[in-house]
């Protein structure tokens, strides 16, 4: 089972969960991706080489999709 | 950052030996005038020694500051820090997950060296194991994260675009390894040995 996840204050929040034959579970992810990245998160998917690529639209066939927020120079 | 030049393996080369310039520096602007006075009048010995003193002290603060804005994690102390801890063990390999429990630094490794991430910075051991890069970076409004998720998100960040995440970071320090290893806290220590063998 596929999992969209957001990294907020409680350690980390499951916005999603879905699978390849659950459509309707799928239609909800996508909902709940757009809504975060309308709000300024970062969506990430970490890739088979071990680096990680940001996405603009949820992968379906990832395993964790993270959502974060933006880094700044300290 | 459309402002800043984009790091790259040549440019973080070229910052290296202007640090290094740099220190070269503190030590002729401080070291000569000490050595000087001694010269001329050796009971002058105690203004060369403040002298001194100051020299040594300007590239100790250096360092310090490098060797503090990485900020590793500590135990977790609540349920929100467990979860985020434990995420991030999911997210690094078995290998950072044990020297992230050690250190509370997270290892990785890229293109341009070896990372070791904090909580609100990095320090990158360029290849050879010789140099470090120490950055300070942080998550944009995370003040309400726990400290496993910041390190959490600059991890991603950082595989997601090494050379931009060096791009955004500020630099606090470059300068040798060995400097560094005696300004981190004893804990972090092993993981600047680890990295530097990486």
């Amino acid at each position: 089972m596929s999992r969209l996840i957001r990294l907020d204050r409680t350690g980390h929040t499951a916005l999603a969960r879905w699978t390849a034959a659950d459509v309707a579970s799928q239609q909800a992810a996508v909902e709940a991706f757009r809504r975060e990245l309308d709000e300024g998160m970062l969506a990430s998917t970490t890739l088979p080489d071990g680096s990680a690529e940001v996405v603009r639209e949820l992968p379906l066939d990832a395993d964790l999709v993270v959502l974060r927020r933006p880094i700044a120079g300290g | 950052m459309p402002w800043r030049r984009r790091a790259s393996d040549q440019s973080l080369t070229r910052e290296g030996r202007i640090w290094t310039l740099w220190s070269v520096g503190v030590v002729v602007t401080f070291g000569l005038p000490a050595a000087l006075l001694i010269w001329i009048e050796p009971l002058a010995f105690p203004v060369s020694a403040i002298l001194l003193g100051h020299g040594i002290a300007v590239l100790h603060l250096q360092v310090r500051r490098g060797a503090r804005g990485v900020k590793a994690i500590s135990e977790a102390s609540d349920r929100a820090e467990r979860t985020a801890i434990g995420l991030l063990g999911d997210l690094v390999g078995h290998e950072a997950r044990e020297l992230l429990a050690k250190t509370g630094l997270a290892l990785e490794r890229g293109r341009l060296g070896a990372w070791l991430v904090g909580q609100e910075g990095a320090i990158l051991v360029r290849p050879g194991g010789h140099r470090v890069h120490c950055f300070c970076v942080r998550v944009g409004e995370g003040e309400d994260l726990p400290p496993g998720d910041r390190v959490a998100h600059l991890l991603l960040a950082l595989r997601e675009d090494e050379e931009g995440f060096a791009t955004v970071a500020n630099r606090n320090f470059s300068g040798a390894t060995w400097r560094l290893r005696w300004q981190l806290p004893a804990e972090a220590r092993p993981a600047l040995s680890r990295a530097s063998l990486a």
